[in-house]
């Protein structure tokens, strides 16, 4: 057994994270759940525009209270800073010296105008692994485009396939979709997390950093790697226009099912759940081939069933008799989940403004460890004092100047 | 110089999440060897070949080296064949152990125990083993054994709650299996980790990854809105609270779609001047934030009508011009074409013993000193036999013969 410090697996490594939204602080969120000390350093104006997002408890907005930066955040220490003033930007220097990553997510470019970017900054500190997250990359001729989350998800190639399914056949002919929250940002700061471990690792053989350049589009694209495999060895091309052989998406009492008997076992298990095991073996239906012919008659036999009972009542049936099933499950569903309950995936954080919530906490485990308790999201320079005097070593009285100047 | 250079894996993964999780450790330069078997293929070994039309003999398992999906999930790897089913295969696996530094698997909960590659097996034998397994519902809970493909996972993780369009039917599904590739970068996350913690340590470590949460975890801010306020997220479509226009808008041609979204007033203000201050943008019904959110309809009608007499692409260039967020919505051909990737370098080409040269995709990362890359094809079924066991186990050629005879190598 490892003492308890040194139990978090990246204890003793100390991230600066100059990013907003989604990606970068995800990415620094990541680091952090395995044991790093994360320091987000905020901006003037309010600092990460995530404090602005809400959803807020009764959607009243308040800085400290908005639910995308309070899952985003958690575990870190956060400071104010305003890089538009020299002495920022000395501070910055100064913090980015002591520091191991960097993970920032401005334009590429930027950073090189005031003097921070990954060249200026080795030159400090040549151990520092410096993480940039940006849209498409630092270079190539889209480097300066301007790309929202949704820019970004439709660019990703996931996009130009959903909604997909039954809802194409119920509305064909109109957009493409996002995928639901804010699925490419986080992938691209799941990427980013990644590459900044493998660059931790580079750097015991090297001895020094480098410079990590994440794309989020390209991370998107990852996701769809199985089509860049199939386009460009055959040309096939998936679309929207995609739908089950047979089975899939049915309307049931209080919401939707998805039921996709494949494999014989499958089918002859499902039937047998419903209470109608004939069908089972009748010869219209024994094989995948002999259903995909009847597909109408599969789907009009599920689509009754289906009809007939609560998304509990079906699951509850299908899915112990080996059939794939599942219903759509919303929040509420997934927040009361049985399976999440009995493995404490959500984890109750209290924080000083948003009080006592259940976060969702990270999806594995260490045998060696243990998930610790996670630490609430910062308040709006709440560790300025911490971090500049205990870590800079500024006397007391010089970070009360600082602040009144705007530098802090 | 590789990241990982120098570390060894033995990936038992099968499908997607465990392959792409040992092809994230093989990118970063472990030597990763696939075990596997023609007793029990990977599924992505089967179906329709590359090259001709053999679908039925694809899904026998006659065509394991001409599969698209498998070359890119398992380039870079080396490739056994071990019939774990053989009595000699468990303990041909046991002694390559000990020069393994990580064990990965997405098998049901139980199935390495059965095998007797257990955690506390592998441990036995090397005391700082890292075993990775990424079971769908995690290896405990009720759920523990369901019979879990993506779609099941997307559905009961929630996140297929929020595809499909605003205030519409809950009937949207996503096309490919997020809740395999993201177990499967949470395992590669916690893999590097572990070795970065164990080369200070020397402590070696069981990681256990569920799909199911990997997929929950991003639904981040809509789990905080019930745990805040009880509110149910619902479909969203292209809808932002905050910002409109924010949707995707008709381009000239089949299916083909621009993404535009506007969040200021500089950026509404640039986005009308590229469109020539067209009298209709001066009307009051879209004279702020405030009520081009409420008529939101109309100013994507508006939109429409200009965007669909124009190319996709040259909407986007002509607006990214203007410094207004615009984006094609892109299919893989697109991004196939697209002389920013081309310039990235994010498609590579690999030369494979039976396609000739043939197409991949790269690493959504570029590390400046230690890039990852595409460095070898994917592994011929078996095709690294004679160096594993031969070379690094040293087994006499005759003992060899006769394993293979045996079908124990099979």
């Amino acid at each position: 057994m490892t003492a308890m410090a040194e139990r978090d697996l990246l204890a003793g490594i100390t991230v600066l994270e100059y990013a907003t939204m989604v990606a970068g602080p995800y990415c620094g969120k990541l680091l952090a759940e395995l044991g790093a000390r994360v320091i987000k350093v905020e901006g003037p104006g309010g600092g990460d525009p995530a404090r602005r997002r809400g959803p807020f408890p009764e959607d009243l907005p308040d800085d400290e209270l908005s639910g995308l930066f309070l899952y985003l955040n958690t575990s870190k220490q956060g400071v104010t800073l305003n890089l538009e003033t020299a002495t920022g930007r000395d501070l910055f220097r100064r913090l980015a010296a002591s520091a191991d990553v960097l993970v920032e997510d401005a334009t590429p470019g930027v950073m090189a105008a005031i003097g921070l970017d990954h060249d200026a900054l080795c030159s400090l500190n040549p151990r520092l692994v410096y993480t940039s997250v940006t849209p498409f990359g630092q270079t190539g001729p889209y480097s300066q485009y301007r790309a929202y989350p949704m820019n970004l998800f439709h660019a990703g190639g996931e996009g130009y396939t959903l909604p997909g399914s039954l809802s194409n056949e119920l509305f064909p002919g109109r957009e493409p979709v996002q995928g639901g929250t804010y699925l490419a940002e986080y992938d691209g700061g799941l990427h980013a997390a990644i590459a900044t471990v493998a660059a931790l690792i580079a750097r015991n053989l090297t001895g020094s950093g480098q410079h990590v350049d994440v794309s989020k589009q390209e991370a998107a694209m990852m996701l769809n790697l199985l089509n860049i495999q199939l386009f460009a060895n055959t040309g096939e091309l998936v679309t929207r226009r995609r739908s089950y052989h047979f089975g899939g998406i049915f309307p049931c009492k209080d919401g939707y099912v998805i039921l996709y008997p494949r494999e014989d076992r499958h089918w002859q298990g499902l039937t047998a759940a419903m209470g109608r095991p004939e069908l089972g073996t009748e010869e219209r239906f024994r094989t995948w081939e002999d259903r995909y012919r009847h597909r109408d008659e599969v789907n009009a036999v599920l689509r009754e069933w289906v009809a007939a009972h609560t998304k509990e009542e079906v699951f509850q049936t299908a899915a112990p008799s080996g059939c794939p099933a599942a219903y759509f499950a919303t929040t509420e569903d997934v927040f009361h989940s049985p399976q999440f309950a009995a493995r404490d995936f959500f984890e109750e954080i209290e924080h000083p403004s948003a009080g006592r919530l259940a976060y969702p906490s990270r999806p594995y485990g260490f045998s060696e460890a243990p998930r610790s308790q996670q630490g609430p999201a910062p308040l709006l320079g709440q560790h300025n004092r911490e971090v500049y005097c205990g870590l800079l070593g500024l006397a007391p009285g010089e970070l009360a100047e600082l602040h009144r100047a705007g530098v802090v | 110089m590789q990241p990982l250079e120098g570390y060894r894996v033995l990936d038992f993964g099968s499908a997607w999440a465990g392959p792409m999780a040992a092809q994230l450790l093989a990118d970063m330069g472990a030597e990763v060897i696939k075990v596997e078997s023609r007793a029990r293929m990977d599924g992505l070994r089967l179906g329709r070949p590359i090259v001709g039309d053999d679908v039925a003999g694809g899904d026998r398992g006659l065509w394991p080296d001409l599969q698209p999906a498998f070359h890119g999930f398992n380039r870079n790897k080396l490739s056994i064949t071990v019939n774990l089913k053989h009595p000699e295969g468990v303990a041909l696996i046991k002694r390559l152990v000990p020069m393994a530094d990580v064990v990965t698997n997405n098998f049901a909960p139980g199935v390495m125990e059965r095998l007797g590659l257990g955690y506390e097996e592998l441990r036995a034998i090397r005391r700082d083993i890292i075993v990775v397994s990424m079971p769908a519902a995690g290896e405990s809970g009720p759920l523990k054994d369901i019979i879990a493909y993506a779609t099941i996972i997307h559905a009961l993780s929630g996140l297929m709650s929020m595809v499909g369009y605003e205030g519409e039917p809950l009937v949207g599904q996503l096309q490919a299996a997020w809740s395999d590739a993201l177990a499967a970068m949470h395992a590669a996350v916690a893999t590097a980790t572990a070795l970065y913690h164990r080369r200070r340590t020397g402590e070696g470590q069981y990681i256990e990854v569920s799909q199911w949460e990997a997929t929950t975890s991003m639904l981040g801010e809509a789990i905080m809105d019930y745990a805040m306020n009880g509110r149910v997220a619902g479909p969203m479509g292209n809808y932002h609270p905050m910002m409109a226009p924010h949707n995707n808008y008709p381009c000239r041609g089949d299916d083909r779609w621009v993404s535009i979204a506007v969040a200021s007033e500089e950026e509404w203000q640039a986005f009308c001047r590229a469109l020539g201050d067209p009298e209709w943008a001066r009307d009051t019904k879209f004279a702020d934030a405030f009520q081009r959110q409420r008529n939101r309809a109309e100013l994507d009608a508006r939109i429409a009508e200009w965007t669909c007499q124009h190319d996709a692409h040259e909407v986007t260039e002509f607006l990214q011009g203007a410094g207004v967020a615009a984006m094609t919505v892109m299919n893989i051909e697109d991004q196939f074409l697209d002389p920013h990737f081309r310039e990235r370098g994010f498609h590579v080409e690999v030369e494979h013993p039976k396609v000739g040269l043939e197409w991949l995709y790269g690493q959504p990362w570029l590390l400046s000193d230690t890039p990852g890359s595409v460095r070898r094809h994917a592994p011929l079924l078996g095709e690294h036999n004679e160096y594993v066991f031969r070379q690094l186990l040293e087994i006499p050629a005759e003992e060899y013969e006769r394993l293979v005879k045996e079908q124990a190598l099979y």
